[in-house]
């Protein structure tokens, strides 16, 4: 059920293949942003809440010509118009959650496919939090935000080695206010094209 | 009556602390009924300008007040100001139901230096309780002299080491001129008096933590866009960084004898805490959890580590003997139970306990596991002991900005240390030291 649905998400035939093959749960958290993955034998992807069920939960906002405009162009970054997907550089998240939302799933196969496009380019995804509860788990909900962007992007064909992850938690708020309207704003990983080519 | 009036009366001023340098000001948001009657008269100068250069009973009197435990007769209402033990007549004080006086003198000696001397009485049974008299070097000293006078007072009557003499560490951020946030890592008095910018950077800077020698800062930079961690000796500025992994170089904590280092690094995974051998650098891993194990916190005994970790899916804090690696649970009540700091006696356990949207201090009692929420704001954080166990500095949000304020370990007496420009954080009070 969640596969079918995630194959009408991932529009491009090859990547949907090739993120089955890589499915298994433990490629799933020590893969991107991380070197080792010694370690994350005990069951590490399945827990962070991200991955496959979140495209899955959230097909039903999605239409199939969505996925067809992304393949049909070559994308650039230098095409400021606004219908560029690689112009939206800020993903955002529920509260206390490191689920790419729907919406944003068009935006981060763009940007996956830029970078499939061009092996030269990398990027680095900081993660962030809002500031409430502490600092240093919100560090720690910082980087779980930007490693589930970049496992997006990974099973999308962009390679491990273009993707860096950091994370600022509370530390760099985009706006700083202390209510819901800025912690929304907070809530997010930026992308950051380092390498373009 | 009298009392009364004089009470609410205090509760009302806002004490500046020292003069123009100082950064921070301190007001009592509540205080405590029960405080002990004191008067500390005016120290009388003895030299040849026509004022001491620091007003050390102004200090005294400003410490007891703000420890909440303290409540001190205003200057005006003094029917006396005697400087001499002998020139003492204690119905003048008993009238006023003053129960403990302070007199004392400052007065020039040779080569620049100082002389203070204190005595410390009982009103009722008019008799001295202490007294001591200090050789003070120069007049920067002057401040730490009065901080130890108020600390020797402090344990006289209420049978407590006092915690006046002892410093603090904070991170601030304010913007620089061009509009940038500017971060720095400040050592101040624990009156916030004397600010001094151990280190400043364009990058965040977070999670500072003093060596048990209280001579050293560990803390995490973001120096060349990603986190390292730094320790660095505050008197000599020499720093070394012991950190640097790829990922999450996070909430290093001085082991207590000063030779290890907790730390959290996600270079294998997820966020775990790792043990440092600070000679040898040898990294020993002791969480493998698939969440965030972060915040790790020493037992006073140095054989477990408390810390916060999500596996159970949400933050709650947990502790780990370092033999055997066993792991409990300590926290229960509420959803969010993060950034725990245990006491200097080892018994409590503060933390911040969060339902989503309120984020307060609270306090469990480790042997029976009782909770109580010490704090009413809803944006608090980064709870800290004093080393007498008797208040915990937190920091929390007030009109817009970060500030930092104390809150007694029962509740019951709070106090807001407002920094003049920017935003204050992350408040580690510093140990006694050796």
């Amino acid at each position: 059920m969640n596969i079918l649905k995630k194959a009408l998400v991932l529009v491009v035939p090859v990547m949907f293949l090739a993120g089955c093959a890589t499915a298994p749960t433990d490629t799933m958290d020590d893969g991107l942003g991380t070197d080792g993955g010694v370690e994350s034998s005990a069951g590490a992807g399945s827990s962070t809440g991200t991955g496959f069920g979140s495209g899955g939960s959230s097909a039903q906002t999605m239409g199939l010509s969505d996925g067809s405009d992304i393949s049909s162009s070559a994308l650039s970054l230098n095409d400021s118009s606004p219908a560029n997907l690689l112009n939206t550089r800020v993903i955002y998240f529920d509260f206390d959650r490191s689920k790419v939302r729907a919406e944003f799933n068009d935006v981060i196969a763009a940007h996956a496919e830029y970078l499939a496009n061009n092996p030269g380019a990398e990027m680095k995804l900081e993660g962030h939090a809002d500031e409430r509860g502490s600092r240093e788990y919100n560090i720690g909900l910082g980087e779980r935000r930007g490693n589930s962007v970049a496992r997006h992007l990974g099973l999308q064909g962009a390679a491990r080695g273009q993707l860096d992850v950091v994370s600022y938690g509370e530390e760099r708020p985009a706006s700083m206010g202390h209510d819901e309207t800025s912690w929304e704003l907070n809530r997010r990983v930026e992308i950051i094209y380092t390498k373009e080519q | 009556m009298l009392k009364v009036i004089l009470r609410s009366f205090l509760l009302l001023m806002t004490f500046w602390v020292g003069n123009a340098q100082a950064a921070l000001t301190i007001e009592i948001t509540q205080g405590v009924k029960g405080a002990m009657p004191i008067a500390i008269v005016p120290f009388t100068w003895e030299g040849p300008a026509p004022q001491a250069p620091l007003d050390v009973g102004a200090i005294v009197t400003t410490d007891l007040y703000r420890s909440g435990r303290f409540s001190p007769l205003p200057e005006r209402d003094m029917l006396a100001r005697p400087s001499d033990p002998s020139k003492v007549n204690f119905q003048n004080w008993r009238v006023l139901g003053v129960e403990n006086l302070v007199v004392g003198k400052i007065r020039a000696a040779a080569n620049g230096q100082f002389v203070v001397q204190f005595v410390l009485f009982d009103v009722f049974r008019s008799s001295q309780i202490t007294g001591q008299t200090f050789k003070v070097g120069k007049v920067s000293d002057l401040r730490k002299t009065a901080h130890q006078v108020s600390d020797i007072i402090y344990e006289a009557l209420l049978d407590e080491r006092g915690a006046f003499d002892t410093k603090v560490a904070y991170v601030t951020q304010s913007p620089d001129a061009a509009g940038k946030p500017r971060y720095s890592l400040q050592v101040a008095d624990a009156d916030g008096y004397g600010p001094q910018a151990v280190l400043n950077s364009n990058e965040p800077l977070m999670s500072p933590s003093w060596s048990p020698d209280g001579r050293k800062l560990a803390y995490v930079t973001f120096e060349g866009g990603r986190s390292s961690i730094y320790t660095q000796d505050i008197y000599l500025g020499k720093r070394e960084k012991i950190s640097g992994f790829r990922g999450i170089n996070g909430a290093p904590a001085w082991s207590p004898d000063g030779t290890r280092m907790a730390l959290v690094l996600s270079k294998d995974g997820s966020p775990d805490i790792y043990i440092m051998n600070l000679l040898t650098k040898k990294l020993t891993r002791l969480t493998k959890s698939y969440g965030i194990d972060t915040e790790p916190v020493w037992t006073r005994a140095g054989d477990a580590i408390v810390f916060t970790s999500d596996r159970g899916g949400k933050p709650q804090l947990y502790q780990i003997t370092l033999s055997n690696r066993q792991v409990k649970r300590l926290t229960f009540e509420g959803d969010y139970n993060a950034r725990a700091t245990l006491s200097p006696d080892g018994r409590m356990v503060a933390m911040v306990h969060g339902n989503g949207n309120r984020y307060r201090i609270a306090v469990m009692d480790l042997e029976n596991g009782a909770m109580q929420v010490l704090t009413d704001t809803r944006l608090d954080e980064s709870p800290s002991f004093a080393p007498n166990g008797s208040m915990i500095i937190y920091a929390t949000e007030s009109q817009n900005k970060g500030v930092l304020s104390a809150v007694s370990v029962d509740g019951r007496v709070r106090q807001r240390l407002v920094l003049q420009e920017g935003d204050a954080r992350e408040p580690v009070w510093a140990p006694y030291g050796k």
